[in-house]
């Protein structure tokens, strides 16, 4: 696995930690990601394991204070994010990383049309004209499938169906045609047709432009569907990664595969029998609480006494596929 | 804020050892862990004493005239000073502070029966009844408040009663307004369902269910009613409208007015007075607000 | 799991009918205000569940199944129809017969931070429909309630606790203790595991199983999950713009799917097994669906549906056994 050439968009060891009443919560805990161009990149993991604040991150959004960035580096084609001034780090999101929110409906301004704010974003990047920025707006919800665009452009946000504001917020993101996109959990509050064309709207762009796409999700069917390579978070952490076929096909962390097999998946040929599901026990711990041991120690079934003692890194276990886990890493030795 | 309090919560481990206290010392240790609800609370225990056993200790009566006209505070043995009779205003402060507290708390109570009872069964009826409950709201919204009131003491007489009544009755409107729109959103919540399906009776819902969620902005509303119900009685002193024959801070504002220019201080005191002790209320009512609720309480 | 019925005793008091259920919301006019229009939010629905088994309800959102939900509670007004529970018609209620008759049939709802009272202990949350429904002594009731807690799976000392002290799939086990606090025949589930996270789901999904075996429940499961639809249901509706398009039991559902629009639900769900490649191929709707407001005439899928010919849009299909109890409402099956 030679690394030709440098990732588009490259994480590398990000602590974010926050001050909250219980003490330090280190709500990112050396988080290393790499995202070429052309590529989906999904991240899964339970909610609160960090998947937003990595992307909140990346945009050198996270909320200073209570939280701060407490080292590593975040570089897009070869340019460090940490500690950039606020007017060029402004002035990279929107041109260089987009960003569609979890909640389509908070982050569109219910006073103005859908199209003045494509526009507007459109010209705080570029020195367009305001007409010249509207059709440019106008063309992105063309290319986001909205019928009729020119009519719609003049429509406020509540207007428009649940669908519909996700497409704008994709057509935002997109409109000074950003290297990498970073969708939050894009179809959450959507229906299944619905969000079926979504995830071909994402997968167009990145087979048409080029756009490296970072899909946050906790679907695991998502992932397999849509995305090239995979990052399973835990408290804060990155305990499996690789390509999505490695790592759905032959998981090796236990919380992964626990994340797989806990889920009924949908068969298009149903068995009779129907088994219980399997469960992973108890609950996610408390991120001011971990001990110094494998964060998913007290919950997994596979825990040696290694495993509440020394934390382990993620490591290789096979090919393009890391592993933070003492067995796997174990089995790999043998 | 409320999207990460609520990933807090969500991803917070169960608690493991619980203690399990009486909810009403869980309430008080609430109370006296918030030290701004604490002062509050003193500097009323120190306006009620100053009120109600002042006039033991300095007997003065505060509508003799005991020396000459403005004399400023500390001059003669005069604390507070003299009015413009040349009356005692420690006397008047002490006496009127008994007066001003009563009708202050009195009409809040009154704006707020009236008002969450108008509220919550508009906002929890809807339909025709709420039309017609919010009609009558609006009547009373629209006539001018101080119009109104006088009105009333001028039909009924101006006694400490009917002016109480008349402060409550021309001020429950904004209690109403309040209480309502919190029952529309209450309402539609599922915890509500939830006891509907557990076959609760309306009274069950109005008062047990949605009335204890919806109180936060009810009590601050009732904060600013007290104040603004000592104001009023001021303003109606000041009319000459107030019962002639009982002393108020509102009375030592509004007969001291047009001499504010010679004597800032007669009306700088019972103004600080009032002040003091919609401060202290509303501080007390913050901190009743978070000690009411469990979800303050118990981090 | 696989074999429902009640192990302990027979249980037909919980098998429930639907009859042409409609609720309809405004349209009518208020004393000083003009009506807003009418909405069809369930307009016809009928099925029937045998005690003891799960029936699932999935569609669109809006589809009307939250609403279909409220009306077997009783909780929106009823515009048209019958629902039935036992022997019982529980749609004839009325005022002290409705209370009393509430003991039969509980709700459980989706989300786990609304659907409790943050201001009463999680021992008054589940307490609650005893003391209303006076049920069992007041002296036995603690006790009762502690009972219940172990059988939800929670320890009985949480009782002394407030909601936003748990997590949201300990909320959801609350919700359940709350539920089975009457020993109720039916448990009406809205979207019951759809706002916890896919570990806490299993637990949850398991424990209502469990529940189920153990005291002869039914279940209206509602959910837009299909996977999980599969797994816990026995038989399944599925519903469009305030009917039901299709229905059959799981295997036959989701083997031999029918109607156009349940055909591409099915293949809009992405799955672990599918892979980018043959995302493609896969059979996609366009568009929105069309409010329940101003409903066009005929097939209500035609605006969305591939195969829509010029009949469809005349005439409604109606909903007809194809064999074997599954119903399909479409022309060209
Ligand atoms: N302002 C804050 N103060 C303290 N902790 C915070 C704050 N904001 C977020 N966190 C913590 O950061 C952690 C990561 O949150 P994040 O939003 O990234 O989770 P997520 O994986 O996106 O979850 P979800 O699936 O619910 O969106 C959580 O444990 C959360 O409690
Ligand atoms: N109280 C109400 N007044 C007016 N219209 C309503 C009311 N409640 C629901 N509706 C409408 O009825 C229709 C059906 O709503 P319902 O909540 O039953 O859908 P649902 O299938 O549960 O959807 P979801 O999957 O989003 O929960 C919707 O169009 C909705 O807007
Ligand atoms: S390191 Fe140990 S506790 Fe952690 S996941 Fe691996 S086996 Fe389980
Ligand atoms: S009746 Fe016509 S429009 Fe309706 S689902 Fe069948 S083919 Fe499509
Ligand atoms: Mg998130
Ligand atoms: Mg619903």
């Amino acid at each position: 696995m030679a690394v030709a050439t440098d990732p588009l968009l490259s994480v590398k060891d990000i602590v974010v930690d926050f001050k909250t009443r219980y003490g330090i919560a280190r709500v990112l805990d050396h988080v290393t990601l790499d995202v070429n161009s052309g590529e989906i990149l999904g991240i899964v993991g339970e909610s609160g394991c960090g998947k937003s604040m990595t992307a909140l991150s990346i945009m050198g959004l996270v909320p200073d204070p209570p939280g701060k960035v407490t080292s590593g580096s975040i570089k897009i084609g070869g340019m460090e994010l940490v500690g950039m001034q606020l007017d060029s780090l402004r002035q990279i999101r929107g041109k260089d990383i987009g960003m569609i929110f979890q909640e389509p409906m908070t982050s569109l301004n219910p006073v103005f049309t859908v199209g003045e704010q494509i526009a507007e974003s459109v010209r705080l990047h570029e020195n367009a004209s305001p007409k010249a920025a509207m059709d440019r707006a106008v063309e992105m919800l063309k290319a986001v499938d909205i019928p009729e665009a020119e009519r719609r452009a003049r429509a406020y946000p509540h207007q428009l169906s649940g669908g519909m504001r996700q497409r704008v917020m994709i057509a935002m993101a997109l409109a000074c045609r950003p290297k990498v996109l970073i969708a939050d959990e894009p179809t959450t509050a959507l229906d299944a047709t619905v969000q079926a064309q979504i995830f071909d709207l994402l997968q167009d762009l990145q087979e048409e432009t080029g756009t490296a796409i970072i899909l946050i999700t906790h679907d695991m069917g998502a992932i397999a569907e849509l995305a090239d390579a995979v990052a399973v978070m835990y408290a804060g952490r990155v305990v499996e990664k690789g390509t999505v076929d490695a790592v759905l096909s032959a998981p090796q962390h236990p919380y992964t595969k626990g994340l797989i097999t806990c889920v009924p998946h949908l068969e298009p040929d149903p068995p009779v029998e129907r088994h219980e599901l399997m469960e992973i026990p108890g609950v996610v711990p408390a991120l001011t609480e971990l001990g110094k041991g494998c964060a998913f120690a007290p919950r997994c079934g596979e825990a040696t006494e290694k495993c509440s003692v020394e934390e382990p890194q993620l490591l290789a276990t096979g090919d393009k596929h890391l592993t933070a886990c003492w067995v796997a890493q174990q089995e790999r030795a043998q | 804020m409320a999207e990460t309090a609520a990933t807090e919560d969500r991803t917070g481990q169960e608690p493991l050892e619980l203690k399990i206290t009486h909810p009403l010392s869980e309430m008080a240790t609430m109370f006296f862990a918030n030290h701004a609800a604490v002062a509050g609370l003193v500097l009323l225990i120190f306006i009620i004493l100053f009120t109600f056993l002042g006039p033991y200790i300095h007997t003065t009566d505060p509508f003799e005239m005991v020396w000459a006209p403005f004399s400023p505070p500390g001059e003669e043995g005069f604390l507070f000073g003299t009015d413009y009779l040349g009356r005692d205003i420690l006397a008047a402060m002490m006496v009127g502070g008994q007066v001003s507290m009563a009708i202050g708390l009195a009409a809040a109570v009154i704006s707020v029966v009236i008002g969450v009872t108008v509220g919550a069964f508009a906002g929890y009826y809807g339909g025709v009844i709420e039309e017609a409950l919010m009609r009558f709201t609006e009547f009373f919204q629209v006539l001018p408040t101080l119009l109104f009131s006088m009105v009333i003491v001028a039909l009924f007489g101006a006694t400490l009663l009917t002016v109480t009544m008349a402060i409550g009755v021309v001020s429950w409107t904004a209690v109403a307004r309040v209480t309502r729109s919190e029952f529309l959103r209450i309402r539609e919540l599922e915890y509500v369902a939830a006891a509907r399906s557990g076959s609760a009776r309306d009274g069950y819902l109005i008062f047990r269910v949605i009335l204890p969620n919806a109180l936060p902005p009810i009590i601050v509303q009732a904060n600013l009613m007290v104040g603004s119900a000592i104001l009023f009685e001021a303003a109606l002193s000041f009319l000459g409208l107030s019962d002639p024959n009982t002393m108020s801070w509102g009375q030592v504002i509004g007969s001291n007015r047009p001499y504010i220019l010679d004597a800032g201080f007669a009306v700088a005191i019972p103004g600080f007075a009032i002040f003091f002790t919609v401060l202290a209320i509303s501080l007390i009512g913050d901190g009743l607000n978070d000690a009411l609720n469990p979800k303050l309480r118990q981090r | 799991m696989t074999d429902a019925t009640p192990s302990t005793k027979s249980r037909a008091s919980g098998a429930l009918t639907v009859e042409d259920l409609k609720v309809h919301f405004g349209g009518s006019r208020t004393l000083f205000a003009k009506g807003a229009a009418l909405v069809h939010a369930v307009d016809g629905v009928s099925f029937s569940v045998p005690a003891g088994k799960t029936f699932g309800v999935v569609g669109e959102s809006g589809s009307g199944k939250t609403t279909t939900a409220l009306a077997i509670m009783r909780l929106v007004p009823i515009t048209h129809g019958r629902v039935i529970l036992g022997d019982t018609a529980i749609s004839d209620l009325e005022k002290e017969e409705l209370r009393a008759a509430r003991r039969r049939f509980q709700i459980i709802f989706q989300d786990p931070y609304s659907s409790l009272d943050p201001r009463k202990r999680a021992g008054a949350v589940v307490r609650e429909p005893l003391d209303l429904m006076q049920i069992g002594k007041p002296a036995e009731r603690d006790g009762m309630v502690a009972e219940l807690f172990g059988q939800v799976g929670l320890r009985p000392e949480q009782r002394a606790l407030f909601p936003h002290q748990f997590s949201g799939g300990q909320r959801q086990r609350i919700g359940l203790a709350r539920a089975l606090s009457t020993r109720p025949d039916l448990i009406v589930c809205d979207e019951p595991v759809s706002a916890l996270d896919v570990a806490i789901q299993a637990q949850i999904l398991n424990l209502m199983a469990k529940l189920q075996r153990e005291l002869g429940l039914t279940y209206l499961f509602i959910s837009h999950d299909l996977g999980v639809v599969q797994h816990i249901c026995d038989q399944i509706a599925v519903m469009y713009l305030g009917q039901i398009v299709e229905q059959a039991d799981r295997i036959s559902l989701f083997t031999n799917p029918r109607h156009p629009y349940t055909k591409a639900l099915l293949a809009a769900v992405p799955t672990v097994h599918g892979n980018k490649r043959d995302r493609r191929s896969r059979m996609r709707l366009k568009g929105d669906p069309p409010s329940p407001i101003n409903l066009p005439p005929g097939c209500r899928f035609a605006s969305r549906c591939p195969m829509a010919e010029a009949r469809c849009r005349e005439a409604s299909p109606p909903l007809e056994d194809r064999g074997g109890g599954h119903r399909v409402s479409c022309f060209l099956v």
